[in-house]
């Protein structure tokens, strides 16, 4: 076993402030090391670091990177240049702004071989779209020609993938190849880059939050906090036996890794919501077709589906911000489809909706205590005086209510979003991917309230996820989309546990740290 | 993509008919007597009888009702016919296309230049590695886009024409008096190009397919070059339709400071003298231009951007995102 990456002492900073103090990481040709950890802890710091790419501001104050017997951290910019996708290759985070938009994909994978000369102009093209169909691109000649906004996300990490591969690099840094994926595409592209990384001999350095992830791909695991390694070993041994705290808390925050409901799940109960062969076409699409299902006071229903399965429209529909094509919303008895003016106002008390990300969900100037009294205000129901009163609600202390939202975490401001939620007291709360955007402990704190305040407020939840791992925390009960049809609904233990439809028991094998908890 | 073309021809036409409509309105239905501003003008004024006027006003047509004048004028418009100078007796249409080639020669080297300075400095100044090249270049749009225009005209005078004795200070003889007024003009566009071409660079060189770029091992002249460039050039090329049509109204202004004939010029005089039929003209001139110049912008639009190829109100979106 020879090293081909190691990383001593490391340490990076940010004008000034330190980022990563003192990291030490080791690679070994055809292995793969994860590197886990929350939004801050360093962990792509320290990958574009070894890539050479810190954002501006980023300096190396200390430490070497080495790199098959070669010192990196001494490189000219010419020197990176024959580095950069000829020794080590980079897959980046999110292949929706990963592409140049203006070029042909085949162009934007040829480029690499261009650029380290080995293939010529003319032979380019052809070796670029043998690229993309080793990236498992089926009939690559023509996606060649395609513009990255004609292709579908996992398609353009596919692209990504392929430009990787062109310069025929040792070591791929993959930074969260795939958390922008849906679970189904997120496990079919990892798959195959495990087994191009096989069959090259390839090391892959791959960053992830995801602790189920890392568990279900890597050889070994390195655990990042605050800037340091927290704890490094084999990936079966370090999950199974945890050494450091931080580990122990992320593996029982990570949700991917625990089944277990957050209350015990409830089944029957008086029917708040129901909704009877509600169909949503936009114009020749068809986006939601013959969806019924009925959401009891008190309860969770879990809306369960990939991009584009229709979930996020139903849920507009019985919020009625959107208007079904056909079918039948009912709220508390009275049949609300058809409502409109004054009378849909006053409803709208009733239900509110959580967004899914809280960093656009704020308006950024107003402060704290205006954000989530406004629906107040709005009904004239009460005033800024009873700003307090709601942050403590979701466990937020009244100093912040002179704050504006961006000098909050992302989990504080869910919790503004949560709060201004409930001002009105609501009996219907729409959660949309309330969690997606946020770092698995954070992730489990907001559950945790979620969960809490619906016993205290007798709230009933519509879940919106493209997560059955988070699902499987809250629901009572679960609905399974896809393309628009309802294929699969009833009860969480059921469907979870029982699946019936072949695409539910997909969705469930995509979740990552399966393998691992099966075995 | 044919419909797309349609549209913005449509959209084109409608503008030139509301300038045209906007104007009629503005400039012969509004108070105010083009044949008395004549007639009654100067020494002459205390010998107009009533009937000279009445005669006058029934020869330019101002007796029919509005609606009448203003088909009869459109039809005419139609036909390239403005009606006959107020003070010159000439046709309108005439006098404007007549003082157009010495303007189309100083705009066009005026928008040449100012793509050519205000973009090399957006591009020099974001290329370059030294930060005080970088803060000189940059800060030459904000300079630009504050120094009026009739003053630089001046400046340039007096050093070129005054003390170095290089080139003309008045005048349309030769091509050397082209090059002080077009610098001139070129100045607050070129600016205005400048700075928001620097600033798109900026955000796009910010943008995560860059890093992308840098990772394949490409140099900093094929991640400027090849890939941020063509990407920041879309805010550009909107921003260029809009200036465009400064050229023409900061042409009154030059050619005023360097005496030039031009569009300018017979703008000036003809607003002076109330002379509205020729006022008339070079204001839906000026509305072609524009048009035509933003109908060119917009058929250029897709082929820098695939995206509008396929949707064409991706393009609005796209303004939006930018701003």
């Amino acid at each position: 076993m020879s090293e081909l990456l190691a990383v001593r002492d490391l340490a990076v900073s940010y004008r000034k402030v330190p980022a990563v103090r003192g990291v030490d990481l080791t690679v070994e040709s055809g292995r793969t090391l994860a590197v886990v950890g929350e939004s801050g802890s360093g962990k792509s710091t320290t990958a574009h670091a070894v890539i050479g790419l810190l954002p501006r501001g980023g300096r190396i104050d200390r430490g070497s990177i080495t790199f098959a017997g070669q010192e990196l951290t001494a490189l000219s910019a010419r020197g990176w240049r024959a580095v950069r996708g000829r020794e080590i290759a980079l897959i980046p985070q999110d292949p929706a702004v990963s592409l140049d938009p203006v070029k042909r994909v085949g162009e934007q994978v040829a480029e690499t071989l261009l650029i380290h000369g080995l293939e010529s102009r003319r032979s380019a093209p052809a070796a670029a779209a043998d690229l993309l169909r080793r990236a498992g691109i089926d009939d690559p000649a023509r996606r060649a020609r395609a513009y990255p906004h004609e292709l579908s996300g996992g398609l353009r990490q596919r692209v990504l993938i392929a430009a990787a591969l062109a310069g025929r690099p040792k070591l791929i840094i993959a930074d969260e190849p795939t958390s922008a994926l849906d679970v189904t595409v997120q496990r079919r592209i990892l798959d195959h880059l495990g087994a191009l990384a096989a069959e090259e001999n390839l090391a892959l350095l791959l960053i992830t939050h995801d602790l189920g992830v890392a568990a279900d791909r890597a050889d070994e695991i390195a655990v990042m906090s605050d800037g340091k390694v927290v704890e490094r070993g084999p990936s079966a041994g370090l999950l199974a036996a945890p050494g450091h705290a931080y580990t122990r808390q992320l593996l029982s925050a990570a949700p991917s890794l625990s089944a277990e409901p957050l209350r015990p799940r409830r089944e029957t109960g008086e029917p708040l919501v129901s909704v009877s062969g509600l169909r949503k076409d936009f114009g020749p699409v068809r986006a939601v077709n013959d969806v019924s299902f009925e959401l009891a006071k008190g309860q969770t229903l879990a809306l369960v589906g990939e991009s584009g399965s229709g979930k996020t429209t139903t849920a507009r529909m019985v919020l009625r911000l959107e208007t079904p094509t056909a079918g039948r919303v009912r709220f508390d008895g009275e049949d609300i489809t058809n409502l409109r003016g004054e009378r849909l106002r006053l409803l709208r008390r009733r239900m509110q909706l959580i967004y899914q990300n809280p960093y656009a969900s704020l308006n950024p100037k107003l402060g704290i205590a205006d954000i989530v009294t406004e629906p107040l205000r709005a009904f004239k129901a009460g005033s800024r005086k009873d700003a307090a009163a709601l942050l403590d609600q979701v466990a937020l202390p009244a100093s912040m209510l002179k704050r504006k939202p961006a000098e909050l975490s992302g989990g504080q401001r869910q919790r503004v979003a949560i709060a201004r939620a409930l001002a009105l007291r609501p009996d219907l709360v729409v959660c949309d991917e309330p969690v997606s955007a946020l770092d698995v402990s954070v992730q489990a704190q907001i559950l945790e309230l979620l969960v809490r305040l619906q016993e205290e407020l007798g709230l009933a939840y519509l879940f919106i996820s493209h997560d059955l791992a988070v699902v499987r925390q809250v629901a009572d009960h679960v609905g399974v989309l896809r393309a628009g049809d309802l294929v699969e609904y009833g009860r969480a233990d059921d469907v979870l546990h029982r699946p019936a439809h072949e695409y539910t028991k997909e969705l469930l094998a995509a979740i990552p740290g399966h393998l691992e908890n099966a075995a | 993509m044919t419909s797309y073309v349609l549209r913005r021809v449509a959209q084109a036409l409608v503008v030139l008919w509301a300038a045209f409509t906007l104007s009629f309105v503005i400039l012969y239905l509004l108070p105010g007597d083009a044949v008395l501003a004549k007639l009654g003008g100067g020494e002459a004024s205390a010998t107009v009888t009533p009937e000279q006027i009445a005669q006058a006003r029934a020869e330019y047509g101002l007796n029919d009702p509005w609606p009448v004048q203003y088909g009869k004028r459109l039809l005419a418009a139609l036909h390239g016919d403005f009606g006959r100078s107020i003070a010159t007796g000439d046709t309108a249409t005439h006098m404007v296309l007549s003082a157009l080639p010495p303007t189309l020669a100083i705009a066009g080297l005026g928008l040449v230049l100012a793509i050519v300075f205000g973009g090399g400095a957006a591009l020099a100044g974001t290329y370059t590695r030294a930060k005080w090249l970088a803060n000189l270049l940059l800060s030459l749009p904000p300079l630009g886009i504050s120094l009026p225009v009739f003053w630089v005209g001046l400046v340039l005078i007096q050093i070129f024409s005054f003390q170095l004795r290089v080139l003309p200070a008045l005048g349309n003889q030769g091509p050397q008096s082209l090059i002080l007024p077009a610098i001139t003009l070129a100045l607050p566009t070129g600016a205005v190009i400048g700075q928001v071409l620097a600033k798109s660079l900026r955000t796009q060189l910010a943008e995560p397919y860059i890093e992308t770029v840098w990772a394949k091992g490409a140099g900093r002249g094929r991640v400027h070059f090849g890939h941020a460039l063509r990407n920041a050039a879309i805010p550009v090329l909107t921003m260029i339709g809009v200036v465009a049509g400064q050229l023409l109204a900061g042409s009154v202004v030059t050619e005023t400071v360097f005496s030039r004939d031009g569009v300018g010029r017979v703008t000036t005089a003809a607003v002076n003298g109330q002379d509205i039929p020729v006022v008339q003209a070079v204001i839906v001139l000026a509305a072609f231009f524009f048009v035509v110049i933003n109908l060119a912008v917009d058929l250029v639009y897709p082929l820098l951007d695939p995206r509008v190829r396929q949707n064409p109100a991706a393009r609005t979106r796209k303004e939006l995102v930018h701003g």
